[in-house]
């Protein structure tokens, strides 16, 4: 039950771990009017910034959807930071090292990563790869079969080729 | 004694797949048709013996029966009857019941509406489906038995998690299971197949419809699940790229890529090792996603319990069944002999590039869902892997796909050949589109974006469009109106093929919408008070205290007016709801759809004084997720329904249909 | 060649297979994540103190390289927590039993509450920071309540648990580390 699963990760693993832990006490709702900035291109940059900020106690909710209580926190810690004049790039490197690479949900470039990200371009790589020699396999296939076709083949081939062929034609 | 009545059937059913996974096969390896044909009385019969434990269970729940401990645990007396019904499912025992249940109905269809299959195939089919049945039967029973009693029976059950109560998802987890277990079938033709050695234009055939069936239950299924997601969560979204998503749309993609590749099997009698990879693979990764979220292994998935022991059994069954079907291909597949011919720039050509670029987006998900844990394991590093990085990479990966996905049902069979000269215009044609689409988003930054999704799904209903009148009007004797007249004479699979991708188009403009150019508006406000956002008045009426059967809520009523105008508009009702057995808070969000955009309203905290947090969206082109969605569902039935008439009568393509009017698409 | 071409599907789900019974074998719990501080040194916040009669702390009440000190506990914790409840009589046992020195960090609390708590379940600590905002938490990288530091003698953190302490836990993971940091100092 997949997504169902998901989204309990945010209620209900956060009750589950609370057997572990006990999280502060939450009041609701994600980004709250009392915690916004007043500048409103500075808000936006914080909204940008906490977007990408995985909220650790609800595992898998960024701060900015996440109503847990360090949630609210860290997204205050934010917008104090960028009122002190840090770049988006400093706000996020002082939270990298609090609490470590994991906030970040988009995991930086790196030796680690670098598989991850270039995975994409690999895989569409190594298959048009394969694509490519499988039909050069089928042309050579052909034209070692071209000119010893049997009677059948033939009957065959000119079959599939034949525009009467409204089947294939469609 | 009614849960007794459960076990007891459920054992029997386990006895039977036993005897359904040995016998048939042996009957076909010795060619004793009797032996084979017993795999049918037994497939029945264990369908029987698990609707028998359903009901049981079912029954439990209903009567609110306290003294069976998963009904303690998962139930309330006060749950309204839907709720009751679906908190059959909605814990970990219960939806493995579930799971086998509809295992087992996928087996009882193959042998009733198999009759047709050679009796070979069939027997191997069930056979295989059979061994599956075998070892979550034998999983239910020795690690999550839904019937344990609870002695002395308490009075009152823990109800189910209040998320849970929501008519979304009462439906989202059988749908999703018709769509994973569904595969199942897909893949018992396929290690049959290998077994037989034998894959050809009628295995195909065979295949095709149950992977059509699969895979607009899998579609239903998660466009169920986002949809929750979407008015229950309460911040707008309805895809998060969490682990367990994902391990719902892997599968998604590569039946997807399945359902295209088995045309090319059929029509082309090739490409045949590559469709029965995606066959055992696309059902392997529903296998790998029932064990993420069972295992504890991801961190997102703790809803189910998560115990260790459940885990490793898990993990074998994975091995046997994955490992044991990856090996026999390792061992049978590379004596399948492909068969005809094509160009690469062809119907089956573009088909080629739907399962290339498929393939590598499951690929890029999958790896992406587990790269944090591959990472742990081999550095000790821990990362986190989100919306983000997929944005990044799937989206990229998308784009050509949908182009692609215009040309192709454009293309003839076997070899088109585009003239020269406007292969050279297409290249420069292409250069310019892709050109414009990097300085739309250079200059308008997200708009950009926006400019290329939508460019993407009007491409995609043109080319639709396009290809159904096409159809209709194959050369130019036909006069336009006998060409309307023809399009209602299209086959269903024709309609059903247009249908699902004007349906792509639509959740791809529907997305775009929804992501790119959604208006947010976060404030505090008072009963009465008026505040706009993007082009509309909301007016927050009042807060009222609401009573359901099993929670209590604070209910905000909203009139929601075009800026400017007085006088009606439209009501949204949001709410929070604290449930009495768990003290759990929920949002309701109040929507208000229209075509072309929702209204979207949270209800938050008091601050004590009078004033509410209030969170409002306008999200443009919402409703099309759904809608699109529903389209792709409708387009695979149809299709299916077409299909049904076609099973059992696998002509060669070559020589059929001289009399037949316009070819099926697919 | 195309052989292995066929056995590459089986090879790869037996890498995937492999890692996931590495994870549930010997992996550990998901939701713990390693605190980033370790080997780093404490934070430099200066909490104020929460009763009238002993001390906040800060940094220059643990070592440094420079001048080394002895071993330290800080133990985050707050009335509202239950489990800060549980685990109470073992850090009270740890701080008398060990000799070493428990700072107790108090987050997100009343004052008074705070106060009560200490007087109904005793108060083990040697110097307790007030930190009514939860600022000085997220300073150390606190996520969950309880949790509890080892700062060694140079005043870097070299082992942090989330969640409360158990007899067993203090076996087998903290009282080692205790041992070695004093057979060092």
């Amino acid at each position: 039950m997949p997504s169902l699963m998901s989204r309990l990760s945010s209620a209900i693993l956060c009750a589950g771990f609370a057997l572990l832990i006990a999280l502060a006490p939450s009041p609701s709702g994600a980004v709250l009017p009392d915690e916004m900035l007043a500048d409103p291109a500075m808000e936006a940059r914080a909204r940008v910034i906490s977007k990408d900020i995985r909220c650790l106690v609800c595992q898998n909710q960024s701060i900015d959807d996440s109503d847990a209580d360090l949630a609210r926190d860290l997204r205050i810690l934010i917008r104090e930071r960028l009122n002190e004049g840090d770049t988006n790039d400093q706000v996020q490197d002082y939270l990298v090292a609090r609490y470590g690479e994991y906030v970040l949900l988009n995991p930086p470039m790196r030796a680690g990563t670098l598989l991850l990200w270039g995975a994409p371009a690999i895989l569409v790589l190594l298959g048009s790869i394969a694509v490519f020699f499988w039909f050069r396999g089928l042309g050579r296939k052909t034209a070692a079969a071209g000119p010893t076709l049997s009677a059948e083949e033939e009957a065959r081939l000119s079959s599939l080729i034949s525009p009467r062929n409204g089947k294939d034609q469609s | 004694m009614i849960a007794e009545i459960g076990h007891f059937a459920m054992t029997l059913a386990l006895g039977l797949a036993l005897f359904q996974a040995i016998l048939p096969m042996a009957g076909a390896a010795r060619g004793e048709p009797r032996w084979m044909k017993l795999a049918e009385p037994a497939a029945i019969g264990q369908l029987a013996c698990l609707l028998v434990a359903f009901v049981a269970l079912t029954n439990a729940y209903v009567t609110s029966d306290f003294s069976v401990r998963n009904v303690v645990e998962n139930s309330h007396s006060l749950k309204p009857l839907l709720y009751k019904v679906s908190g059959v499912w909605g814990n970990h025992e219960g939806s493995l019941l579930l799971w086998v249940t509809v295992l087992a109905l996928f087996g009882a269809l193959v042998a009733v509406f198999g009759r047709k299959l050679p009796p070979g195939l069939k027997a191997r089919t069930l056979s295989v489906q059979a061994m599956i049945a075998v070892g979550f039967l034998l999983f239910t029973l020795l690690t999550s038995n839904p019937f344990e009693r609870m002695i002395p029976a308490p009075l009152e059950g823990r109800d189910l998690n209040p998320l849970l109560q929501d008519p979304g998802l009462a439906f989202h987890p059988p749908m999703l299971y018709i769509g994973y277990v569904g595969l199942s079938v897909v893949f018992s033709f396929a290690v049959a197949a290998l077994i037989e050695g034998k894959v050809d234009a009628a295995w195909a055939r065979w295949v095709r419809p149950w992977t059509l069936l699969a895979w607009s239950f899998l579609t239903a299924g998660i466009a169920l699940g986002s949809w929750w997601a979407y008015y229950e969560l309460g911040w707008g979204g309805f895809w998060y790229w969490d682990p367990v998503e994902n391990a719902s749309f892997m599968p998604w993609l590569l039946a997807t890529a399945l359902l295209h590749s088995a045309i090319v099997v059929e029509k082309r009698d090739t490409l045949k090792t590559w469709t029965i990879l995606l066959a055992i693979m696309a059902f392997s990764l529903s296998l790998i996603g029932t064990f993420l979220v069972r295992s504890g292994v991801l961190t997102s998935v703790h809803a189910f319990a998560s115990d260790p022991d459940r885990g490793i059994f898990i993990l074998l069954l994975l091995a046997i069944s994955i490992g044991g079907s990856l090996a026999l291909y390792a061992w049978r597949a590379p004596t399948l002999t492909a068969g005809g011919l094509f160009r690469p720039i062809s119907r089956e050509g573009a088909l080629v590039l739907n399962n290339l670029l498929l393939a590598a987006a499951a690929g890029t998900v999958f790896l992406g869902t587990l790269y944090p844990l591959f990472l742990e394991v081999v550095t000790g590093d821990k990362i986190s892997v989100g919306p983000p990085y997929f944005n990044a990479t799937f989206v990229p990966i998308m784009i050509p796909l949908l182009i692609a996905l215009g040309v192709g049902p454009l293309m003839p069979w076997k070899r088109g050949d585009l003239p020269q000269a406007l292969r050279i215009l297409t290249a420069a044609f292409v250069g310019a589109v892709a050109v414009t689409a990097v300085t739309a988003v250079a200059i308008l930054g997200e708009l950009g974006y926006a400019l290329i999704g939508f460019a993407v799904a009007a491409w995609l209903v043109g080319a639709a469009a396009t290809e159904l009148w096409r159809r209709a009007k194959p050369t130019s004797r036909v006069s336009a109106g006998d060409a309307f007249g023809r399009l209602f004479k299209l086959s269903r699979a024709s309609w059903g093929m247009t249908a699902a991708h004007v349906g792509v188009a639509i959740v791809v403009a529907g997305a775009t919408g929804t992501t790119l150019l959604t208006a947010e508006l976060i404030t505090k406000t008072r009963p009465g008070e008026t505040v706009t956002l993007g082009g509309y008045a909301f007016t927050l009426e009042d807060v009222t205290e609401a009573r359901g059967p099993n929670y209590g809520a604070q209910r905000g009523t909203f009139t929601v007016r075009e800026e400017g105008t007085v006088g009606g508009g439209q009501v949204l009702t949001a709410e929070r709801r604290v449930y009495v057995a768990s003290g759990q808070e929920t949002t309701e969000a109040g929507i208000g759809s229209s075509m072309m955009r929702d209204l979207y309203a949270v209800i938050g905290d008091s601050d004590g004084s009078g004033g509410y947090t209030i969170r409002l969206y306008v999200k443009p082109l919402a409703p099309w997720l759904w809608i699109g969605s529903a389209l792709m569902v409708l387009g695979g039935l149809l299709s299916l329904s077409d299909r049904r008439l076609r099973i059992g009568a696998p002509v060669r393509s070559g020589t059929a249909s001289a009399t037949s009017a316009p070819a099926p698409a697919e | 060649m195309k052989r292995i071409l066929f056995l590459l599907p089986l090879g790869l789900f037996i890498i995937v297979a492999g890692y996931f019974a590495w994870q549930l074998l010997y992996g550990r719990d998901p939701r713990i994540i390693p605190s980033a501080l370790i080997g780093n040194p404490v934070p430099e916040t200066e909490l104020p103190p929460l009763k009238d009669d002993k001390p906040g702390f800060g940094r220059a009440d643990f070592g440094s390289p420079d001048a080394e000190k002895a071993p330290v506990l800080v133990n985050v914790f707050a009335s509202w927590c239950g489990p800060c409840r549980a685990e109470h009589p073992f850090v009270t046992a740890l701080a008398k039993q060990e000799s070493i020195e428990v700072y107790g960090l108090n987050a997100k609390d009343n004052r008074q509450a705070a106060l009560d708590w200490l007087r109904d379940l005793g108060d083990p600590y040697a110097k307790i920071g007030f930190d009514p905002q939860g600022k000085a938490v997220l300073d150390w990288g606190v996520y969950g309540y309880p949790e509890t530091y080892l700062v060694n003698g140079r005043g870097e953190i070299v082992f942090k648990h989330v969640g409360p302490l158990y007899p067993d836990l203090i076996e087998r993971e903290l009282l080692p580390r205790i041992r070695a940091l004093k057979g060092e100092g």
